[in-house]
């Protein structure tokens, strides 16, 4: 993607949240980016009005104890400043449990992140000893059903066409890891946990990670 | 850590704001625990997001961390769903740097900013395998010591703790570690020597005897060094204020940056604990406000910055200080805020200084409706002086304005409150001509709670049929568009004051309270009064003897062993004034009323001299 000649910069970041920040919420996580992009001095470009807010936003909330591996967050500045040189800068300011992986630019006028999210891939590790056999009937159970309906915060809906896909990905003796790819986004958001505790294994569940973000093609390209 | 990790990993999903519990944020300070000698934990007695809101504990963790041979760390309450989900996987109460459990300390502080979360102490204690009763524990636990506004009457809490420091913190903590550092971990020996030590309070060196009638006979040392009365302990100036804080992921109450610019006030409001036990006045040079602005905004980045103080307008060079902060970081959107303003001297400049900038609500405290009331409260600001202030506050972009009134004062009368109604309506019909309907008054409404140590230490907490008659009056006068008003709970009001001014005898209701379930005591979704009045009846005690009865002048007050520089015989003419409807001028405005700060600490006036404290110079007169 070619740098923009606009006077502000949009900068795609992608990062880790991992193990040692997993309990801090979605808005505690804008927070820490806000507070993290002022002590490192880069030109945060603010929105007007009365009530300025940094342009920052993050592509898809993470639910609270669920590490993520590729996030991302556009951070918008009123000037430009080299990736690098942004990267270094901010790099040093971030706690313990979030690290930088890649920063790139990208066109200011593309659309806001968040309505781009269309899927979401996660891993859970599990601690049992299911054979392989008794795993694999599970899942397929779940993925021949038609109709999943659940129920979460005393509304119904239909947990089946969230979830796209659902694999064992690998095993060893005490635990293995179930990986899942949910619908995310306007279209509604599948729940690792509610996908977990459909296959009966709420008890069972050690971590959950989402590895991946999906997103909407680029029109025109 | 050295705690159970798999234990806590299946508790923490499952309770409200698990990070609360997790640490790691920023600027928080992990010290090896294995090579660091001295050991402190630093306990707030309520939830994480409040306890990390108070500046005493942000000075000292800075501090005591300053130290070479000491390291300090973290310790709050865990809320109710973390109590139980600890205690069923038997997890102890443990510290956010490195999860150590509170009783491997050496020494835990805690401060004590507030009454209604005494029975939070007892939780943490119990919770971090620390026995409650300091006769209970031997030299294997950790000393318990307590500061904070707590102090200025211990009494209550004497048997849980092993020490109190009363008033500022940052020099005797300091001593009572050098203390340890020559004899560890002898509790008999540690307190006697410590005994010694100004401010310093050691319960269990003095025996109280109560007459017939209740009251307190007499508290007498049992030991040599046990002095007769406790001394506050002040510092001559206000140390270097903390430039590289915590700053919490999860949301503080004040989740902002914080610069203590003042210490001390000399309005002498006559209902104000914190004005008269903070004495004397002193503040912070403003260049050195400026530098630690632009330090501790650098390392935290933080988005607002709060002046703290009892009454920011009183910084003398406040209008200059304010302008240059927002010179400074205005540019960066960072907001400034005066977090405790004075309705007659927030001058309409200062108001105009903040144009532009968020307006997120402003607080006033009118204290009281009537000018009378407000002469007998000394709180003596004018009804114009309200009006205009609130003009220029609209006119200046805000459209909130919240007002603080109290309801029970001495001497009020129905149309003391009826005045409050009055007082709310003009400001909003002020409000609306700048803003329309958007002009909103929120108006609260807290109940008069006498505290030690004031002028009005003496008089009665107001009975709850007739602070139940004047809620249901302002409820019926302060109603309609524009309009919100909120109260405090009677009961709950008359739990703090029988607290506040309770002598020894109501540890065995502390505990007992805390015992049949009592928790959080400061918030009204876990607040259960029937369990303290069945402990009050359990320990053949009234709430109302501590809180409603009228004081004699001659009465032995508990808290008499405890002076925080100011005189009885001041407090006791400031009440005679307030009967009269006599005002007393600010310190620094009017003739010396000797209030006896200057003569409690002649030291530390002489190493102030100069400008002196707030006080008058010397040449003027004291007067009476």
């Amino acid at each position: 993607m070619r740098p923009s000649t606009e006077t502000t910069q949009r900068l795609r970041v992608t990062f880790a949240k991992e193990e040692e920040v997993k309990y801090i919420s979605h808005l505690d996580l804008m927070r820490l980016w806000e507070r993290a992009l002022r002590r490192a001095n880069v030109p945060l470009a603010y929105s007007l009005g009365y009530n300025p807010r940094p342009k920052i936003s993050i592509a898809f909330p993470l639910a609270v104890g669920v590490t993520g591996q590729e996030e991302l967050i556009d951070v918008t500045l009123e000037r430009p400043l080299a990736p690098r040189d942004f990267a270094s800068a901010v790099a040093r300011q971030l706690p313990a449990g979030i690290s930088l992986s890649k920063v790139e630019e990208v066109y200011p006028t593309l659309p806001a992140l968040q309505t781009q999210v269309q899927a979401a891939q996660y891993l859970a590790t599990v601690e049992a000893d299911h054979t392989v056999q008794e795993i694999g009937a599970r899942l397929d159970a779940l993925l021949a059903s038609e109709r999943l309906p659940r129920q979460r915060r005393n509304r119904e809906y239909d947990l089946r066409p969230l979830v796209e896909e659902l694999w064992l990905e690998s095993r060893d003796e005490s635990q293995y890891t179930l990986g899942m790819r949910l619908r995310a986004g306007e279209g509604g958001t599948g729940r690792p946990d509610e996908v977990l505790d459909q296959l009966g294994l709420t008890e069972h569940v050690k971590g959950i990670t989402r590895t991946r973000l999906f997103f909407a093609p680029l029109k025109g390209q | 850590m050295s705690l159970d990790a798999a234990t806590l990993r299946s508790i923490l999903p499952r309770v409200i704001k698990p990070a609360r519990y997790t640490g790691g944020e920023w600027n928080s300070i992990v010290k090896d625990w294995e090579w660091t000698p001295i050991k402190v934990a630093l306990a707030y007695p309520d939830v994480y997001e409040v306890g990390m809101s108070n500046l005493a504990l942000i000075i000292l963790y800075d501090l005591l961390n300053q130290q070479e041979d000491v390291l300090a760390e973290r310790v709050y309450t865990p809320w109710m769903d973390m109590e139980g989900a600890m205690r069923t996987g038997g997890l102890p109460l443990y510290s956010l740097e490195t999860g150590h459990p509170l009783h491997e300390f050496d020494v835990v502080g805690f401060t004590l900013p507030y009454e209604l979360n005494y029975t939070n102490v007892l939780t943490m204690l119990d919770l971090g395998g620390v026995p409650l009763l300091a006769k209970e524990r031997d030299d294997s636990h950790p000393l318990i010591i307590g500061g904070g506004t707590g102090t200025y009457n211990p009494e209550p809490l004497a048997d849980f703790f092993d020490l109190f420091a009363v008033g500022e913190g940052e020099e005797v903590f300091l001593e009572l570690l050098d203390l340890h550092r020559e004899c560890g971990r002898s509790r008999r020996e540690y307190l006697a020597r410590a005994a010694r030590i100004e401010g310093v309070y050691v319960p269990s060196l003095y025996e109280v005897t109560y007459d017939d009638d209740g009251t307190v006979q007499e508290a007498t040392p049992t030991h040599p060094d046990a002095k007769p009365v406790v001394v506050k302990r002040i510092v001559d100036a206000l140390p270097p204020a903390p430039t590289k804080p915590v700053v919490p992921f999860v949301e503080a109450i004040h989740d902002r940056a914080s610069i203590e610019i003042l210490r001390g006030c000399t309005q002498g409001c006559r209902f104000c604990q914190a004005g008269m036990i903070y004495r004397p006045l002193r503040e912070r040079p403003l260049e050195e406000i400026l530098s630690t602005a632009d330090q501790l905004l650098a390392s935290t980045g933080y988005e607002e910055l709060a002046l703290v103080s009892l009454s920011s307008c009183n910084y003398s060079g406040i209008e200059e200080l304010v302008e240059k902060l927002l010179d400074r970081h205005g540019p960066s959107h960072t907001s400034i805020s005066l977090p405790s303003l004075r309705m007659d001297s927030f001058s309409l400049k200062l108001a105009e200084m903040f144009q532009g900038q968020r307006k997120t609500g402003l607080t006033f405290a009118p204290e009281a409706g009537s000018e009378r009331l407000r002469r007998v409260i000394n709180k003596v600001i004018s009804h114009d002086d309200i009006l205009s202030t609130a003009e220029a506050a609209f006119t200046s972009g805000w459209q909130r304005v919240k007002l603080y009134f109290m309801i029970g004062l001495p001497t009020e009368t129905m149309e003391d409150v009826e005045a409050i109604a009055g007082v709310v309506k003009e400001v909003l019909r002020i409000g609306r001509q700048a803003h329309g309907k958007k002009a909103q008054v929120n108006v609260s409404v807290g109940t008069f709670i006498p505290k030690p140590h004031t002028p009005f230490q003496w008089a009665p907490l107001e009975e709850q049929s007739s602070l139940e008659e004047k809620h249901h009056l302002l409820r019926r006068l302060i109603r309609g568009r524009g309009l919100k008003l909120s109260w405090n709970d009677p009961q709950t009001s008359l739990l703090e004051a029988a607290l506040s001014r309770g002598d020894r005898r109501l540890g065995g209701v502390i505990l007992e309270a805390w015992r049949r379930g009592a928790r959080f005591d400061a918030w009204s979704e876990a607040l259960n009064v029937q369990f303290w009045w069945e402990a009050f009846a359990a320990q053949g005690l009234d709430p109302g003897f501590y809180a409603h009865r009228e004081r004699s002048l001659e009465e032995t007050l508990p808290w008499d062993l405890f002076s925080p520089g100011v005189s009885k015989e001041y407090l006791i003419s400031e009440y005679r004034r307030s009967l009269n409807e006599e005002k007393t001028l600010d310190c620094r405005e009017g003739p010396c009323r000797t209030c006896g700060i200057l003569e409690s600490f002649p030291r530390e006036t002489q190493a102030m001299r100069s400008g002196g404290w707030g006080c008058l110079s010397e040449e003027k007169t004291h007067a009476r």
